[in-house]
């Protein structure tokens, strides 16, 4: 009897990308590190505002794959609307960790992020990236 | 988002962070809030809206709103008819797209200078429908 391959899953990182700090703009940087440089072929992003109007396929995607949310701010409106859409919340992360750690850097631009704010993006990026081996792993 | 008496208009865009037209609505809505029009506009976080943010819905209520979706899906569009009421005017990046002649856009994380220039003339359309809404206001 053949086996159809297993289907291989990827981890889904879902920033807030909130519009009105820096932080909504850092969470999204570093889901784009993740997802095209550091682990693109393990993850991918999704469009979260999709996810929350019932797009089946979205809702589907996170239902079935581990997924790791990125908020900006405490609100974490990412993880609320993961779970309002029934999916599979492995991880969370939040930008403002990262600024607690970090607080030499001070980004302050939003539509374009400035070097703070890039740098706090590759930090929150390499933390998102093990968050994704420690899942893989155990997978 | 704090207390807003005077008359403005919310702008709310979609942010999708699967396509290049999400990252241009973006960049659109901030140019037209911190350029364009500075004292007219103030944005209201997608998110946060959809999350079931009580000042932001009322606020989508109460004053009116121009969403600004990437993509023919109009999240933004939906997910504000939905939870406040009707937006004063829609503007889908796609749409501007096919005015324009074919632009290669670049990744959707950095924009290049021919998306630039798209997200310029969306962030203009907008200044266009926040004058527009406010020459209306009763």
């Amino acid at each position: 009897m053949k086996m159809d391959a297993p289907t291989k899953k990827k981890v889904i990182i879902i920033p807030c990308s909130g519009i009105g700090k820096a932080f909504g703009s850092i969470s999204r940087d570093a889901t784009y590190e993740v997802t095209e440089n550091l682990r693109k072929d393990t993850t991918q992003t999704l469009c979260l505002a999709l996810l929350v109007s019932g797009d089946e396929d979205s809702i589907r995607l996170v239902r079935n794959n581990k997924c790791i949310t990125v908020d900006g701010c405490p609100l974490q409106c990412a993880e609320k609307n993961l779970k309002l859409a029934g999916g599979k919340l492995a991880g969370s992360l939040r930008v403002v960790d990262a600024y607690k750690e970090n607080r030499h850097l001070k980004p302050r631009s939003v539509t374009f992020l400035d070097p703070d704010g890039q740098q706090m993006a590759l930090k929150l990026a390499e933390r998102i990236a093990e968050k994704v081996d420690g899942l893989l792993e155990d997978q | 988002m704090g207390e807003v008496q005077e008359k403005k208009v919310g702008i709310i865009s979609c942010s999708g962070e699967d396509c290049v037209e999400g990252t241009i609505s973006r960049v659109a809505t901030r140019q037209a809030l911190g350029k364009l029009r500075p004292n007219e506009t103030v944005t209201i976080c997608l998110p946060l809206f959809l999350a079931g943010g009580r000042e932001e819905r009322e606020f989508a209520r109460d004053y009116p709103t121009i969403t600004v979706d990437g993509c023919d899906k109009m999240c933004a569009k939906v997910a504000t008819e939905r939870y406040s009421g009707k937006p004063a005017s829609t503007i889908v990046v796609t749409d501007v797209l096919k005015n324009l002649h074919c632009p290669k856009l670049s990744s959707r994380r950095k924009l290049n200078n021919e998306a630039l220039a798209v997200a310029e003339k969306v962030a203009e359309k907008i200044a266009e429908e926040v004058d527009e809404v406010l020459r209306h206001w009763v």
